[in-house]
């Protein structure tokens, strides 16, 4: 085993890698951009090397600072986590010809799998079963629509480079081919370099399904298979293992080709083979066909191990430092069932924007893994991917582990970003997701469902209220003291985009009734404890005037302050006049335009200074009504705005 | 030193006395309900429809969410100019903004267009004359028409009149007593100058409006026409005119603005004394009800009630043995240390010594003073006369009129005749004066002045050698009394200012608090004594 092991990789999975490598005793060297010096996956480790810029091209994937970073520390190995550099050939050259150990597959074996149509035409030979579909070089655009043609459509646009579902077209008629190909090229050149692309016959009602694959260089065998048709955009959201509806047939149909595709290429280390899966009449045998193969740690590996109790991680660090594989095909049982879900800041409702902001607080629930890369307080940056977490459950049953999930789901509490928790707790309990019963196109079809989220209790809101005001904090007993009738203080909340108005009329230190537009709920404290309407107070995390509540699902609540409003002075102003006397020396507006605040007007020469005059909000120009070169009083004026309409 | 009560809380008498004071009480919250209902419900729907806030809610936007507020004349003007003025149309009281305590006084633009009364005066001058003496920060929230006109000789030309508020205003801004006005309606004539002599002034655009003279009286007197926004609207004054200098887009902005301006005051925080960790009483405040007469007539132990408002009925009762008809003592309310003067009886020489005395060392210490009056006066016949009971009395007088320690007085019963004077009644300067529903004030009890008129009726009949049935006699007496009923009834009282409120007797404890907070912000100042007659 190796004393020492640097690993190439931020976030949840360098924490991962981490953990595992000091179980069996490793030294661990982290490597951390600008933008992560203050990284959990940095705190986590031994030693840690600043390797450049927050921009992955000047950190993360520099190879030869990465392999410096090593030399200098003394690492024996590099483990490459996914993404980045780890389905990068050149750099396990590099590494290698460093005298360091790359943990994955060798940079002949990337390469096989590396290029689509040259993967699947070997894969082929290899007697995997292929999509049908046309893998060849010719990339004349009527020659590709004769054989989308041939296929007979639907057919599927790929980038032969892509990954990730980009440079991807799904073309359901022969008229729309030249422009889906068109555009599956542009984003192919724009993400890979290489806009070249195969077609593939499109399979309906398709299940992605993988298997995992581990080898020694020669012989391989597999860990069972992953289903991961819950995806939105080609990327996965739920992963899950076993996969729903598998027969042991069928199973050891799809094993024995992942094993196959493996030892095809002298696989070593940790890997994944893709199968597309014509679902439509339940799983059978003669209707899988090879995708790609990753060869990499997956994302989802964790579902893997819960089933089968193995470390993967432990796995590659033994086989890349020289040991067989630790047991044979024989050895290795399927216990249970195992999901993952993956918990990212991301605006679900703006259509999965990624989001960024401070994480003020971050809990998981017990009895579910989390496996993740940043901590209360911790920053999720534009920079890298906005993951947060994996959560993985398992239960000696898909029923429960599917409850256990969505339990998981509504105790997850993630305070200071929007996350996508609602919209995963609204899939996790989807019922034809329940019953097993999924495709690649469930999101898309069910998606209006399932991301709009329940309204926030009146409870949940009253709590809220009580938090952003203080009252839910011990006040004297003269807190909401007053002679005869009661004061009511009127309040606006921000609830995600909407405002809220509501009352708060406190009759005591443990008494308040928040009346909402259409609620009034009683807020009463008995033994220390608030009770909303007789139900105990969520948990909740405030910061300065944002309260997020976990009730089931985070709902974050701002205060609205007054002081927050435009100022007065000027803003909204139809007539631009001249400050102080002085010569116009340009005009920069013209009747008709359209000018937002802060947009520059006139420029205005006087004691020896230009003066810019700006547009004080938005609106459109009326009329111009001075020339440049004209002398002008203090408040003449210059330039009028049309009247805002109100 | 704990109080030991004697008082059978489930006894007929109890449950008896209990509900004399429900009653008494449901007549004071009707009032003040009406009061807090302002100008009716027609007009305020056309003040919210301009998108105006009502009082009540600008006061509770202004004030730190949860604060206590301390209403001062919440019934004032009740049952006086036909009803046409609840409330006297100004909420005033002080509230909490930023953590510091500060006097808020709001028009009520539902009544009567936010115009003075002569009560509305009085309150305005009463809540100007705390905020003085407490040294609050005061908050004018206003929106008012200026002084009633059909009863401007009556607000207008004396000396404690309009024109006292502006010269309140520059007095207390002299003594670095913030005056921050926040102009959110009219605010006419006289009324201009709330914001032109306040440190601070904030308007509300297109809603707020500053003229010494409006619209119609410029066209009247000079032909001009012009609109009030023009005249005197937000964007003139903090643009053109500099008589204020915030702009507001609304109500809600222009109070955030307010509590802003507070917060920049740099205020620290009052010395508070010897503090304890509060402590609630041993027995229950609620109680108070129940363990207080319903009648005047009946006697009790004052100490019945002290055991009900002071931190663990905790009391250390000072000269327990001499001058028993008064009660005097150490005791803390809500941590705040203070001494108790109260009656239990009616005054003697001694007692009265006992007060002045007691009086003097909480000059001495610096510990504010609360007094519970419950007194039908000095006792009356020739023993006392010849012994100096006028004499003793005038030493507690001049004690309690000298004292420079803050004063609260808390009128528990009967409030008559020169034990009014002795207790610290409103001529002798009382930070705040408190009423219970069931307290009674005037110069003697009706039945008393009947009799004194009755007297002298008889003796001139007789010596013009008449003859005055009994029946003749209650005849003549019953106005009197009935006079003197409605007249010494807490809401008459209130009504005229009298006192700063009636309130809830189960509250009393808290407002002893809220007071005592507030006296507290002003520094105690070292007492000299008159001469005492001895």
């Amino acid at each position: 085993m190796f004393h020492t092991l640097l690993i190439a990789n931020r976030g949840e999975i360098a924490c991962r890698i981490a953990r595992t490598a000091r179980a069996l005793g490793c030294r661990v060297v982290a490597v951390y951009s600008e933008a992560d010096a203050g990284a959990a996956h940095v705190a986590l480790a031994d030693v840690a090397v600043p390797i450049g810029g927050a921009s992955p091209a000047d950190s993360y994937l520099r190879g030869d600072r990465i392999i410096a970073a090593a030399q200098a520390t003394g690492a024996q190995a590099i483990h490459p986590g996914y993404g980045f550099l780890s389905e990068n050939p050149e750099f396990v050259e590099a590494v290698t010809a460093a005298g360091l150990v790359f943990v994955g597959p060798s940079a002949p074996a990337i390469r096989a799998m590396g290029l689509k149509d040259a993967a699947k035409r070997l894969m082929a030979e290899a007697g995997v079963p292929v999509v049908p579909g046309y893998h060849g070089p010719e990339q004349d655009p009527a020659f590709l629509a004769a054989q989308a043609e041939a296929l007979g459509y639907p057919v599927l646009i790929k980038a032969v480079a892509g990954g990730g579902g980009k440079g991807m077209r799904q073309v359901a008629r022969a008229a729309d081919f030249a422009t889906a190909l068109e555009g599956a090229r542009a984003e192919a050149r724009g993400a890979f370099g290489n806009d070249a692309v195969l077609i593939e016959k499109f399979v309906a009602s398709p299940r992605h399904i993988e298997v995992q694959v581990f080898g020694d260089g020669s012989r391989a065998l597999h860990l069972f298979e992953r289903d991961c048709s819950l995806q939105r955009r080609h990327q996965k959201v739920i992963e899950e293992a076993p996969a729903p509806g598998m027969t042991a047939e069928m199973r050891a149909a799809m094993g024995q080709a992942a094993v196959r595709a493996a030892e095809a290429i002298g696989y070593s280390g940790a890997g994944t083979v893709e199968f597309i899966v014509d679902g439509s009449d339940g799983l059978r045998p003669d209707r899988f066909w090879f995708m790609e193969m990753n060869t990499r740690l997956q994302v989802e590996h964790p579902v893997t191990e819960l089933v089968t109790g193995i470390d993967l991680v432990e796995w590659q660090l033994r086989v890349a430092a020289g040991e067989p594989l630790p047991c044979a095909q024989a050895d290795l049982r399927l216990t249970g069932h195992a999901f993952e879900a993956r918990l990212y800041a991301e605006d679900v409702p703006a259509g999965f924007l990624p989001a960024t902001g401070r994480i003020g607080h971050l809990a998981f629930p017990d009895g579910v893994r989390a496996d993740s890369g940043v901590r209360s307080g911790d920053v999720i940056s534009p920079h890298y991917d906005p993951m947060i977490a994996k959560l993985i459950v398992h239960g000696p049953t898909r029923a429960i582990a599917r409850l256990r999930l969505v339990s998981a789901l509504r105790q997850t509490q993630v305070a200071g970003t929007v996350t996508n928790l609602g919209f995963l707790a609204a899939l996790a309990s989807h019922d034809g997701f329940a019953a097993g019963q999924v495709d690649t196109g469930l999101i898309a079809r069910d998606l209006a469902q399932l991301v709009s989220l329940p309204e926030p209790a009146p409870q949940v809101l009253a709590q809220a209220a009580l938090a952003l005001t203080g009252l839910d904090r011990p006040g004297g007993p003269q807190r909401g003291f007053t002679l005869w009738a009661p004061l009511e203080q009127a309040l606006v909340l921000r609830v995600g985009p909407d405002e809220l108005p509501l009352r708060l009329r406190v009759l005591g230190p443990d008494h308040v009734t928040v009346i909402l537009p259409e609620a009034e709920v009683q807020a009463e404290r008995s033994a220390g404890h608030w009770r909303y309407d007789g139900q105990p107070a969520a948990p909740q995390h405030l910061e300065v005037d944002r309260v997020t509540v976990f009730a089931g699902q985070a709902v974050a609540v701002a205060r609205v302050d007054p002081l927050d409003r435009a100022a007065a002075q000027g803003a909204g102003s139809a007539l631009v006049v001249a400050p102080m006397p002085g010569r116009v020396v340009a005009v920069f507006a013209k009747p008709g335009q359209s000018v937002a605040a802060g947009d520059r007007l006139a420029l205005l020469e006087a004691m020896k200074m230009e003066h810019t005059l700006c547009a004080a909000r938005d609106g459109q120009v009326a009329e111009v009504l001075v020339e440049a070169g004209a002398q002008v009083e203090a408040g003449a004026a210059l330039i009028r705005l049309e009247e805002e309409e109100t | 030193m704990k109080l030991q009560s004697q008082v059978v809380t489930g006894s007929e008498s109890f449950r008896a006395n209990r509900e004399a004071h429900l009653a008494a009480l449901a007549e004071i919250r009707a009032a003040a309900d009406r009061a807090a209902a302002g100008g009716g419900e027609t007009a305020r729907a056309r003040h919210v429809a301009r998108g105006k806030m009502l009082p009540r809610d600008r006061v509770a936007g202004l004030l730190d969410p949860g604060s206590a507020f301390l209403e001062i004349g919440a019934v004032a003007a009740h049952g006086l100019y036909e009803g046409a003025a609840p409330g006297a149309g100004l909420i005033a009281g002080i509230g909490q903004v930023m953590g510091h305590q500060v006097m808020v006084l709001a028009n009520d633009a539902t009544v009567k267009g936010g115009t003075y009364y002569p009560m509305t005066v009085k309150k305005h001058l009463r809540a100007q004359e705390i905020a003085e003496q407490n040294r609050l920060p005061c908050v004018y929230l206003v929106d008012s028409g200026g002084a009633n006109l059909p009863n401007q000789d009556e607000v207008f030309p004396d000396r404690d009149h309009f024109g006292r508020i502006f010269y309140n205003q520059a007095r207390m801004s002299a003594q670095n007593i913030a005056q921050i006005a926040v102009v959110m309606g009219s605010c006419t004539a006289g009324g201009a100058y709330v914001p032109a002599m306040s440190d601070v002034a904030i308007i509300v655009k297109e809603q707020g409006t500053i003229f010494l003279a409006g619209p119609p009286l410029v066209r009247a007197a000079t032909g001009e026409v012009v609109t009030a926004e023009d005249l005197g609207g937000g964007d003139v004054h903090t643009r053109l005119s500099g008589v204020a200098d915030y702009l507001a887009e609304d109500d809600a902005h222009a109070l955030a603005l307010a509590r802003r301006a507070v917060a920049g005051l740099n205020l620290v925080a009052p010395a508070l004394g010897a503090v304890q960790p509060p402590e609630p009483p041993a027995y229950d405040p609620e109680e108070i009800l129940g363990v207080v007469p319903a009648g005047l007539r009946t006697p009790y132990d004052i100490r019945e009630v002290i055991a009900r408002l002071v931190d663990g009925s905790r009391f250390d009762e000072f000269k327990a043995r001499f001058g028993d008809t008064l009660v005097t003592g150490f005791a803390h309310v809500e941590g705040l240390p203070l001494g108790i003067v109260a009656n239990n009886g009616v005054l003697f020489s001694e007692a009265a010594q006992k007060g002045a005395h007691f009086i003097e060392l909480c000059a001495q210490r610096r510990i504010p003073l609360v007094f519970l009056q419950n007194i039908t006066g000095f006792m009356v016949g020739r023993k006392y006369e010849n012994d100096g009971i006028a004499r003793h009395g005038a030493k507690m007088v001049t004690a309690v009129a000298t004292t420079e320690v803050p004063k609260i007085t808390l009128l528990v019963g009967g409030s008559f005749g020169a034990g009014n004077y002795g207790m610290a009644g409103r001529a002798y300067g009382p930070r705040f004066l408190w009423t219970w529903p069931n307290a009674r004030i005037g110069v003697m009890g009706g039945e008393q002045a009947a009799g004194v008129l009755a007297q002298v009726r008889r003796e001139g009949i007789e010596r013009a050698g008449g003859a005055w049935s009994a029946e003749e006699e209650e005849a003549f007496k019953r106005p009197t009394i009935e006079m003197f009923e409605t007249q010494s009834h807490p809401l008459y009282a209130s009504a005229r200012l009298w006192d700063d409120g009636v309130i809830d007797p189960r509250r009393s404890r808290d407002v002893l608090a809220l007071s005592l907070r507030a006296a507290l912000n002003a520094p105690v100042a070292e007492t000299r004594f008159g001469v005492f007659r001895m």
